[in-house]
């Protein structure tokens, strides 16, 4: 951030007198802004502008219809219910992992630490697939689990299954840069004043990571809602019953209703909207607190 | 050192805890990753020697493995060079909505996948407001490979662009001062000082943006087409199989996916490992 002022004012203008020097001429430099910022335009806000366009195509009664129609709604009340029950599940086992990664020396935890940013490079494909492999009709679990009437894959249990997959590293990876940058003398403090472990882990770790955990929590509620490829895979697109909204928005492109479609994914462009203003709010007012996990989240 | 130390799995530690969440992480990384990417190999396994050769080097697999890693790889190249550029441009240079934009960059990890999907190529279509100026040139993009590339660029783009970022933000710039005053020209010091440095974060960010693009699904089956052997993707050839009840077929496309993606890993461990033994930071 202090790039700009790290050079005393009279080198500055030592600098000005011959920018060949430690500065690219305003030419160059505005060449390069300029081409940063069209490219820029050409791959990000062209395509973010074209969802809001397309979804107005057919007027904005034809939007309301398309996003109250009772098959979009079912699509959201679903999508809603798996981001509630997958990322209070994965926020349990995210710090759960970060507690034991970030606190405590032992052999095989540079392993562990992959294992968990795992779920990042596999295929969200492949994320689907092993859950139909295990639970699908001829999955290796599925003989016992027709025979005792528990569905899972076509279901709702397979969604949340294969969320919970590709949403699993997010807040361990955010708390545990943070929660190693702090140390453990505030815990270690605590304790020795007599508090129990819970107490201390209520009230001196979590407050000291809570801005950390809710980034993490943002960007796993935002990948949990958006979900495609894993969920497309063991949803079987039982319309109405385990269609997401990102399902709800393939399907009615694929059935050639381009507005309704776009109406639909507009909302998600919207939450993705909120999820990245939330985030920069995050990082300019806690820019320290979440520096550390910033880099290639 | 450590002869008269006796083997301890884990270090003493006066916090308590450890137990529990090792044991819920152990959990539920065993319930959801490590048991359901066994019944993956397994699976593939299960179909015998001659048949996941035969699998895997049917021209259909193979073509679209070759699409897969081609155009991730160019992907990724587009994105490593334009990455560094708005990196740069965003370190280095004040302009109005520069903090706008910075915060834009994260949109593709926000975007779901289907919505960028459909919103490219409503983009990119022939009758589509890119579309039809490539047309123009003569140049079809969507519903054929240069369509998949299109997309996995737009995945690819943030990888780049936050792996390079913290450390031009962090770079001496003693050292270009240095550089100058020995008689460095701008472009000298920019190409022999600066890069060299930022190049095992540039490494980096190219080689998640790679993995990344390998595996992608939601955004591209929109754009691609998807006509066998020529635009189809390997993740889309298993949904394939899968729709056909081919699992076993699906689990050894899967698995060589898998193969590759954990290659990718370790690779992208080494250069991090590397980046901090040089810099001291990712």
């Amino acid at each position: 951030m202090s790039s700009a002022s790290s050079l005393g004012a009279t080198s500055r203008r030592a600098a000005a007198r011959t920018p060949s020097a430690l500065r690219e001429s305003s030419l160059v430099s505005g060449t390069l802004i300029v081409l940063a910022l069209g490219f820029l335009l050409l791959f990000l806000f062209l395509p973010l502008i074209a969802v809001f366009v397309e979804a107005f195509r057919r007027g904005f009664a034809a939007y309301f219809e398309a996003i109250t129609e009772p098959d979009a709604l079912a699509a959201m009340r679903l999508t809603l219910l798996i981001a509630a029950i997958a990322v209070p599940l994965n926020v349990v086992l995210g710090v759960a992992g970060a507690w034991a990664v970030a606190r405590f020396e032992f052999r095989g935890k540079s392993v562990l630490v992959s294992l968990i940013d795992l779920p990042f490079s596999v295929s969200p494909v492949i994320a689907g697939l092993v859950y139909v492999l295990l639970f699908g009709a001829q999955g290796y679990f599925g003989p016992w689990l027709r025979a005792n009437g528990v569905e899972i894959i076509f279901a709702v249990p397979g969604i949340v299954l294969a969320t919970m997959f590709v949403t699993f590293p997010f807040v361990a990876r955010e708390l545990i840069p943070h929660m190693e940058t702090l140390g453990s003398t505030d815990e270690e403090a605590a304790l020795t004043l007599g508090a129990s472990p819970w107490r201390t882990f209520f009230m001196v770790t979590l407050p000291n990571v809570k801005w950390s955990l809710l980034y993490g929590v943002l960007l796993c509620n935002a990948r949990a809602m958006g979900e495609f490829g894993a969920v497309a895979v063991v949803s079987g697109r039982i319309r109405g019953v385990t269609t997401t909204m990102p399902l709800h928005v393939e399907i009615l492109y694929n059935e050639y209703m381009g507005a309704a479609a776009f109406a639909v994914a507009s909302l998600l462009a919207l939450l993705a909207l909120v999820t990245l203003a939330a985030k920069a709010l995050l990082e300019w007012r806690y820019a320290e607190e979440i520096a550390a996990t910033r880099h290639t989240s | 050192m450590s002869e008269a130390r006796p083997f301890r799995w884990r270090e003493p530690s006066i916090l308590p805890g450890f137990g529990l969440a090792f044991g819920v992480l152990a959990a539920g990384l065993s319930v959801l990753i490590l048991i359901p990417l066994a019944a993956l190999v397994l699976k593939a396994a299960s179909a015998g020697p001659a048949d996941i050769v035969a699998i895997a080097t049917a021209p259909r697999t193979i073509a679209a493995l070759r699409l897969s890693f081609g155009a991730a790889f160019v992907a990724a190249l587009v994105n490593a060079v334009f990455g560094l550029l708005i990196a740069w441009v965003l370190v280095r240079y004040r302009f109005p909505g520069r903090r706008f934009v910075d915060a834009a960059v994260d949109l593709p990890f926000a975007l779901p996948t289907a919505v960028a999907g459909i919103a490219l190529t409503a983009l990119w279509a022939g009758n589509g407001w890119l579309g039809s100026l490539a047309a123009s040139f003569g140049v079809k993009v969507a519903y054929t490979p240069l369509g998949v590339m299109i997309a996995l660029i737009f995945v690819g783009l943030p990888f780049v662009v936050r792996s390079v970022q913290p450390v031009l933000a962090d770079a001496q710039r003693d050292v270009e001062e240095a550089s100058a005053l020995l008689g460095a020209t701008r472009w000298r010091t920019v190409f022999c000082v600066i890069l060299p440095n930022v190049l095992p974060a540039l490494l980096t960010g190219f080689t998640l943006a790679f993995a990344r693009a390998i595996g992608e699904y939601g955004s591209v089956i929109f754009i691609a087409g998807n006509v066998p052997m020529v635009s189809e993707i390997a993740p889309l050839l298993i949904v394939i199989r899968l729709e056909q009840f081919d699992y076993a077929g699906a689990a050894v496309v899967g698995v060589l996916m898998l193969a590759a993606s954990l290659v990718l890993l370790l690779l992208i461990n080494a250069l991090q490992a590397w980046s901090r033994r040089r810099l001291g930071y990712v």
